[in-house]
């Protein structure tokens, strides 16, 4: 649906973005991430032909950026970083100028204003100005705007910044209630977010691509070694405990995380490729102490974020 | 088309659900009522001086109707300025623009669909003076027609100045940087004849030609002089191209 092949936007003295290539099976929902000024709004108004790319270049639908402007457009529905709205209008009335310039019409026009207020729950407020509205009520207003012609495929620019934990989680709902019917591209940098709602990634920093993937393959492919979770009841130290789980073949590493009373909590990193849980509850047991826990611990996408930027700092 | 209608009405209702278009009209009012009223007043003191035999034949035409018209099209050069300054500058400060450049409308529809708006709420302002003449036409029987020819004109220079507005609009995110501008622009294309007063080389030809009074003036004494005409339309055209050049330039420097 979706096809980015190594556009670069360079300006005078800044290269905004590095040679960036992606693509977006339909339906998908992907999760554009990367830190602050790390090129996400470019690309997105790369692909919303807002601007064009030094070089290189994106199709949406088959339909070149440059080429066919006009039918990209056509096809993307796009919510900017600020919902694009006119303080002066009503609601209601805004929402009937974005489908008149999305090319609706008629009792079309009419239905598709009727659905959207309904579906982003802006329906009570069509005849309140955009001025008097809450952030949460303009961003939701801001979406009915991005999905009011029924595009295949919608750009959302931090839909959820600055917005309360409450409209947060509804501005969630309502995206993943889209997903499905468009392919959507989200951009932000809040990573749980990620986490909910999106079935691929494509990181992104300083310009660059960093990653792209599905959320699982990623958080697998960051596990080059295995993290295991491991509580240990005993009466004595945790120096001879942690002492003792070193020495299990395999193990490359032991961090003790918590004492608890009686009971001390270790994570323990594996050399890669070996599966070391039943080696470790073997010396525990044989040492003659209490194994209350033995788990998997999964990086969270955070941790695997931090490590894929910071790497790429480095490098 | 369609395009072009919606983004006009859409600009026509944004002047007139905000102050904007009333505070204009209100001004307008009161100037050109001050304007008309001055000018009438000098007509009857010298009119009183016909009836003592002195000064040559009475003409309302001459007298009231083509002074008012051309007092209308100074002041124009203030309220234009003003109709114009927000026309892209705010769209760009606030990030509407996003919105008109990422929607299946050609760039030149966004221009023309502003300026269009623009100009209807010219023309609404404009009509006031009619207001003012149509006491002349309750008590006297001037020619009429003239002041059709005046208000073509006035539309005309109007849209010249609109279109350089809206140009100048688009080059800046400041809504009194595009007004001062205009403004700038607008007063020196009206005074651009004085050169002539006392040179007469081809700069002050060239310049003389783009003054907009000499090209106004025929229009106020009820003469369309089709140069005249081609002189507007051409400065309209050029200046909507511009604007729409502008707005495509968004695009590589933004």
């Amino acid at each position: 649906m979706i096809k980015v092949e190594g556009i670069s936007k360079r300006y005078p003295g800044q290269t905004a973005v590095d040679n960036i290539s992606f693509e977006v099976e339909k339906g998908q929902i992907v999760g554009f991430l990367g830190p602050n000024g790390a090129g996400k709004t470019t690309t997105m108004r790369i692909l919303t032909c807002f601007m064009p790319p030094t070089s290189g270049t994106a199709s949406v639908a088959g339909f070149d950026v440059l080429a066919d402007p006009l039918e990209v457009k056509r096809r993307i529905g796009y919510l900017p970083e600020t919902p694009p709205l006119y303080p002066e209008m009503e609601v209601g009335e805004y929402l009937y100028f974005v489908g008149k310039l999305k090319g609706l019409s008629g009792d079309h026009l009419k239905k598709r204003v009727a659905e959207v207020s309904e579906k982003c729950n802006v329906a009570d407020v069509s005849r309140k100005l955009v001025s008097k509205l809450s952030k949460g009520y303009k961003q939701r207003v801001g979406l009915a705007q991005a999905i009011i012609h029924n595009p295949d495929v919608l750009i959302l620019d931090e839909p959820t910044s600055g917005l309360d934990p409450k409209q947060i989680h509804e501005t969630r709902d309502l995206i993943k209630g889209l997903a499905g019917e468009h392919t959507i591209i989200l951009s932000t940098h809040i990573l749980p977010e990620v986490e909910q709602i999106c079935e691929r990634v494509v990181i992104i920093s300083s310009g660059r691509l960093v990653a792209t993937d599905t959320m699982e393959n990623l958080k697998n492919r960051m596990h080059g070694s295995h993290v295991i979770g491991l509580t240990v009841e005993t009466a004595s130290d945790s120096g001879p405990v942690q002492e003792k789980l070193e020495r299990v073949a395999g193990v490359s590493r032991v961090i003790l995380k918590d004492t608890l009373s009686g009971a001390y909590s270790f994570e323990i990193e594996s050399l890669q490729g070996r599966r070391v849980q039943a080696d470790l509850a073997r010396a525990v047991v044989e040492a003659g102490w209490n194994l209350t826990e033995l788990r998997q611990v999964s990086l969270s996408l955070e941790e695997v974020f931090l490590q894929l930027t910071a790497t790429e700092a480095s490098a | 088309m369609r395009n072009i209608l919606t983004i006009s009405q859409k600009e026509i209702k944004s002047y007139f659900v905000s102050p904007i278009a009333y505070a204009l009209m209100a001004i307008y009012a009161i100037v050109s009522g001050f304007f008309s009223y001055v000018a009438i007043g000098y007509f009857l003191d010298r009119s009183i001086g016909a009836m003592a035999g002195r000064g040559g034949p009475m003409d309302v035409n001459e007298w009231v109707i083509r002074p008012v018209i051309m007092n209308v099209g100074v002041i124009s050069l203030f309220l234009i300025p003003m109709i114009t300054m927000r026309l892209f500058a705010e769209e760009k400060r606030s990030g509407t623009i996003e919105l008109l450049i990422t929607s299946p409308v050609r760039d030149y529809e966004i221009v023309v669909g502003k300026w269009l708006g623009a100009l209807a709420m010219y023309s609404c302002i404009l009509s006031l003076t009619f207001l003012n003449l149509s006491v002349l036409f309750l008590f006297g029987s001037p020619d009429w027609r003239p002041v059709l020819t005046g208000f073509l004109g006035m539309l005309l220079q109007g849209g010249c100045l609109l279109a350089i507005g809206a140009f100048l609009s688009n080059t800046t995110k400041n809504q009194i940087m595009a007004g001062a501008m205009t403004f700038g622009v607008s007063l020196l294309m009206w005074t651009f004849d004085w050169f002539t007063g006392f040179k007469s080389d081809a700069w002050a030809k060239v310049l003389a030609y783009l003054s907009l009074t000499a090209h106004f003036e025929p229009f106020s004494k009820g003469v369309i002089d089709s140069k005249d005409v081609i002189f507007y339309v051409s400065v309209i055209v050029f200046g909507l191209f511009l604007t729409t050049r502008s707005l495509e330039s968004l695009r590589w420097r933004a």
